[in-house]
């Protein structure tokens, strides 16, 4: 009994500990984020990294998911006869939803993994410790644009999985199944609320780009630096991404659509 | 080892000392790293720092570059002291040190050229064609302009290690260290490097420090040694002094398989364990 209550016990403070260095993490890589705005370069070559090479896999997942909610949502309105509220569907499932949570927990799996991989690489092959020898701070080098190029790449991929999802739905709906093209345009013109929708959706990813980047980059800063330090951290990056993406919606959800 | 050894460091002044580091005790977790330890590291001469595996020789370094914060004890860097010292000033500090580590540590998202040119753009806003001339004449000291256009992966062990040292004297350092220069190295390697280290310390006028397990050949180019073992100054001197000193020093710097350190673990007798004798 004892021995359960001390592993309980380390595990948690073991918790508590990781969350305060990658509190203090976030917070010395933030100071110098003036320095890296002086240098965009260094932010655009993260924007690509993080950002353009993602664009296959969330342009290919936002047009299947368009696509099947077309579909699903095809086969529930035509039994009201309200088939043409279709694009309304899917644009709002997209907008408020699944744009931000999938390419959130695609961007999770792709960009996050990669990152953590690439700075426990870094830090394994003593590049970090060089980088300090050499007077230069790797957390405002290394880490601070590719925070910042995290938070900036996954709104722009989330706008994209939206609108390749919204197209992917018309492509369901209209080019196959026989829903009015005009409709479909027409109602999410009127529905859907730029304030409240498009918006709050991009809030959504905005925060998810902290939240995955965050521990994509502490993860990689904090490993052990041997292949099975950087293997598990890697894991955790995803695991831990993807639980936040969630816990997060569910927070943002129940605050923006009250 | 008793104390008393550390003292045998030779005392030197701030003016003829580049390094002062004394009384430095470090502790990893339970176990003793350094204890009260005094050294001090002559300006202007290749220093080698030398001991069997686990003596804390690379520590020794990370306490010079102030990456090791030692428990008690002071570190005087070129004047100026560590313990307390803030990050920018111990940024400051560092502007004045290059290190070439074990694995050379290139950064490998970027060409030769551009891990040379690396410090070089951090820490100064020089035209890119002068920096380009910079590049290209610290490449030219260790043999490899013509190599500046390829990427680390393109580059063989010996070679990558000089470019790290290319980068390491970017910025004209005063104080040279080099974690286990040598490990790996193929005897053509081993020799550019020692050349190499011997040489820019001359010419430029730096003061080295070498950490290394290859005595015979750090021993040919290091005006001074210190000998860790088990957390202490073992011996220090000249490589000649050392291998004339104490049985311990001569054992090591000759790499005697037995002698104060045994070639035989401690245990029962071969007797008692091969045929039941009773131990006398």
């Amino acid at each position: 009994m004892t021995e359960i209550l001390h592993a309980l016990g380390r595990t948690g403070i073991g918790a508590f500990e990781s969350l305060g260095r990658s509190a203090l993490l976030f917070l010395y890589t933030w100071r110098g984020m003036g320095e890296v705005l002086t240098r965009p370069r260094l932010v655009l070559q993260q924007v690509y990294a993080t950002g353009v090479l993602s664009l296959v896999i969330i342009s290919v997942s936002g047009l299947f998911v368009g696509m099947v909610l077309g579909l699903q949502g095809y086969n529930t309105l035509v039994g009201f006869g309200a088939e043409e509220q279709l694009g309304v569907m899917v644009a709002l499932s997209l907008v408020r939803e699944l744009g931000p949570v999938v390419s959130a927990l695609l961007f999770a799996g792709r960009a996050g993994s990669a990152l953590t991989a690439e700075i426990g690489l870094m830090k394994a092959t003593e590049q970090l410790a060089a980088m300090e020898m050499m007077a230069v701070d790797p957390l405002h080098r290394v880490i601070a644009p590719r925070l910042l190029g995290g938070i900036i790449a996954l709104p722009l991929l989330a706008s994209i999985f939206n609108t390749v999802g919204v197209w992917g739905g018309w492509l369901v709906g209209v080019g196959l199944l026989g829903v009015h093209d005009g409709s479909y345009w027409a109602h999410i013109e009127t529905t859907v609320d730029l304030r409240d929708d498009v918006v709050n959706g991009l809030i959504k990813s905005v925060v998810f780009g902290v939240a995955v980047t965050w521990i994509a980059v502490f993860e990689g800063y904090d490993t052990v630096p041997t292949s099975e330090g950087i293997s598990r951290s890697t894991t955790r990056t995803v695991v831990h991404a993807s639980l936040a993406i969630l816990a997060l919606d569910f927070l943002l959800t129940a605050l923006m659509f009250d | 080892m008793s104390k008393a050894v550390d003292r045998n460091s030779p005392a030197l002044s701030a003016r003829e000392a580049a390094v002062r580091i004394q009384g430095v005790t470090f502790r990893r977790g339970e176990r003793v790293i350094f204890e009260d330890v005094d050294v001090h590291i002559p300006r202007g001469k290749v220093t080698a720092i030398m001991g069997p595996s686990g003596c804390g020789k690379t520590t020794l370094l990370g306490v010079i570059g102030g990456s090791v914060r030692p428990e008690a004890g002071s570190v005087d860097v070129l004047g100026h002291s560590l313990v307390g010292l803030s990050r920018a000033g111990l940024m400051r500090v560092r502007r004045s040190i290059g290190m070439l580590f074990q694995s050379g540590a290139l950064f490998t998202d970027l060409s030769v050229f551009d891990n040379v040119a690396f410090p070089l753009r951090e820490h100064t806003r020089l035209p890119e064609e002068l920096i380009r001339d910079l590049v290209l004449m610290k490449l030219e000291a260790v043999g490899l302009r013509g190599a500046h256009t390829l990427m680390p992966s393109q580059l063989s062990g010996g070679m990558g290690r000089r470019v790290a040292l290319a980068r390491a004297i970017a910025l004209d350092p005063t104080i040279m260290l080099y974690d286990e220069p040598f490990t790996g190295q193929d005897p053509i390697s081993m020799g550019v490097l020692l050349r190499l280290i011997r040489l820019l310390n001359d010419v430029l006028g730096l003061t080295t420090v070498v950490v290394s397990h290859d005595i015979h050949e750090t021993a040919s180019i290091a005006d001074y040694i210190y000998l860790l073992d088990r957390g202490h100054v073992a011996a220090c001197g000249t490589p000649e002094e050392l291998r004339q000193g104490s049985a311990w020093a001569r054992q090591f710097m000759n790499a005697e398989p037995d002698g104060p350190v045994p070639f035989h673990y401690g245990g029962p007798s071969i007797a008692a364990d091969l045929l039941g004798l009773a131990e006398a």
